[in-house]
């Protein structure tokens, strides 16, 4: 590991200039000892009081500080956004869970074998060095949205759960907004290293949850092992029927692309139809109508298709999850 | 940097290398070798020691950042004169063959247990509002941070599921 200075912050409004933050440390520490984030000084933010679950106007503010395990854990996310719990559950460990904050979980990198690897040529790590993912072994790779610079997925579970609740992400600096989490992820085009919409010296605060909307809550995630491991794909749904008909549809994708992937043209397909194979065959369509295979990722089109389907048979009751 | 650590009931102070985890404080800077480094990249859990009562993993720690935090160690779990049930409940199993994950196994089913007893859900539950049994399909689940490379898992989830038993007949006794 480089070496680093330490600072501890003492605000929100005070955060030491071009310090990185460390909230939980599992993303960040794991890359510093393997020198692919090298920074000069760190800011550990964990005596902040950023760590409150607390009502907001018609929703839920959820503090950047807030452990995967408490907030997997907690009794209102539990009841009214079980798809966040479900998508908690099953990322990482549950040690790691414990450590892993909201903040920190959002800004967690993508698991391209390449990017970790320092003797391969990677732009997102180092800018202008080219993609050796590309041409190479791809089977973690991005099918929606990549680029020819970039093919990586954001590799995270909560963030997918976030997408279909409609979340939106609070920032605090020197000009504070919220950013709804569609647009807080960015696709690669030919600046991969930019990641997010968050601005150096800009800080998470919180993630905010509209009102509930109900409905079935699902979260699919296939991966080569049960347990402890990142999705090949993954499917978010919370989808809502009355008098036989689809009135809510909200479908978020991880694994397949750089950002936790949604597609309103398949969703508004859905709405207003009664459920059917068919029906959801042609949703399926619509979400994959850009897919691309880079080789070995070819398996998660059928693959995502299949999760996708099986996803919406169970959540409007037309068969037990199998 | 100058840090005091709260181990194990006693106070520690240490001058570390703001790049030191808490796993290597804990072995080198310490003595104690009880806690083990396996891939020291948060991917086994032989580092889980337990943090203000939860599991974590020591090795994705800076020293630093567990200032202030009562840590406690596999040393400070059990003895050899006064094993945890739990550590007990690993030697009637049979609960290893190397022993080299065993500390982060039994720090982690430690504050699992705890984890069950307030009700936290895992992905093996059926339903998010509990109760949650203590099926081999939810320890497995709930254990699956720990890696054991002898996979000496079916004892280890014995083990557990022993001590859990051990656990709850006591307490409905009392
Ligand atoms: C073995 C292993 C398995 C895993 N499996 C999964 C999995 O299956 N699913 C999954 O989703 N995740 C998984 N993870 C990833 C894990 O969820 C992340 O490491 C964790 O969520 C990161 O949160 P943290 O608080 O530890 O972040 P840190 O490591 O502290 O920080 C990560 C990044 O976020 C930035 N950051 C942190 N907080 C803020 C803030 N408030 N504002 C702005 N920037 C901030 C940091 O500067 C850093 O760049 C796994 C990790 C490991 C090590
Ligand atoms: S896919 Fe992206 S992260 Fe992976 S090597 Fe190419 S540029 Fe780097
Ligand atoms: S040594 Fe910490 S998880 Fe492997
Ligand atoms: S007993 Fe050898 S690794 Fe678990």
């Amino acid at each position: 590991m480089k070496p680093f200075s330490f600072h501890r912050a003492a605000s929100v409004a005070d955060l030491p200039a071009g310090a990185t933050i460390i909230a939980g440390g599992t993303n960040l520490l794991d890359l510093m000892k393997l020198e692919v984030m090298t920074p000069d000084a760190l800011v550990d933010i964990t005596r902040l009081s950023l760590d409150r679950i607390e009502p907001a106007a018609d929703g839920l503010r959820i503090g950047a500080l807030v452990r995967n395990s408490d907030l997997a854990a907690d009794a209102v996310i539990r009841r009214d956004y079980p798809v966040l719990t479900r998508a908690l559950l099953a990322g990482a460990s549950g040690q790691l869970r414990n450590m892993a904050t909201t903040g920190g979980n959002l800004m967690q990198r993508t698991r391209c074998p390449y990017f970790y690897d320092r003797r391969m040529a990677c732009n997102k790590r180092e800018p202008g060095t080219g993609c050796a993912a590309i041409g190479g072994i791809t089977r973690n790779h991005a099918i929606l949205g990549t680029s020819d610079h970039c093919i990586a997925t954001y590799p995270g579970d909560m963030a997918v759960a976030l997408r279909a609740l409609d979340a939106e992400v609070e920032i605090d600096g020197p000009a504070p907004r919220r950013v709804p989490l569609a647009d807080f992820h960015r696709l690669p085009g030919d600046t991969p290293h930019v990641e997010t919409v968050l601005k150096p010296g800009e800080i998470i605060t919180a993630v905010v949850l509209p009102a509930p909307v109900g409905g079935q809550q699902r979260y699919r995630k296939v991966r080569d092992r049960a347990s402890y491991a990142f999705a090949l794909v993954s499917v978010a749904a919370v989808i809502r029927v009355q008098d036989g008909r689809i009135a809510h549809a909200a479908l978020a994708f991880g694994g397949v692309a750089a950002k936790p992937w949604r597609d309103p043209d398949a969703e508004r397909l859905l709405i207003g139809q009664q459920p059917s194979d068919a029906l959801f065959q042609s949703a399926a369509d619509t979400v994959l109508r850009l897919a691309r295979s880079q080789g070995d990722n070819g398996f998660k089109i059928p693959l995502l298709r299949r999760t996708l389907i099986a996803t919406l048979r169970d959540a409007t009751g037309m068969e037990a999850a199998a | 940097m100058d840090i005091t650590l709260d181990l194990n009931g006693t106070s520690h102070r240490l001058d570390v290398d703001p790049r030191t985890t808490l796993l290597d404080a804990l072995r080198h800077d310490l003595g104690l070798t009880g806690t083990k480094k396996g891939c020291d990249h948060g991917q086994c859990g032989a580092c889980t020691v337990l943090m203000d009562g939860r599991r974590i993993n020591s090795c994705l720690t800076l020293a630093c950042m567990a200032e202030g935090k009562e840590i406690t160690t596999i040393e400070g779990i059990g003895t050899p004169d006064q094993l945890s049930p739990l550590q007990q409940q690993f030697l009637d199993h049979d609960g290893f063959q190397c022993g080299y994950c065993t500390p982060g196994q039994i720090c982690s089913a430690t504050a699992m247990l705890e984890e069950i007893a307030a009700g936290w859900p895992s992905h093996a539950s059926g339903s998010l509002e509990g109760p949650f049994d203590l099926s081999h399909a939810e320890i497995a689940e709930r254990m699956s941070g720990n890696l054991c490379r002898c996979a000496a898992y079916s004892n280890i989830v014995a083990a557990i599921r022993q001590a859990a038993k051990a656990d709850a007949l006591h307490k409905d006794a009392a």
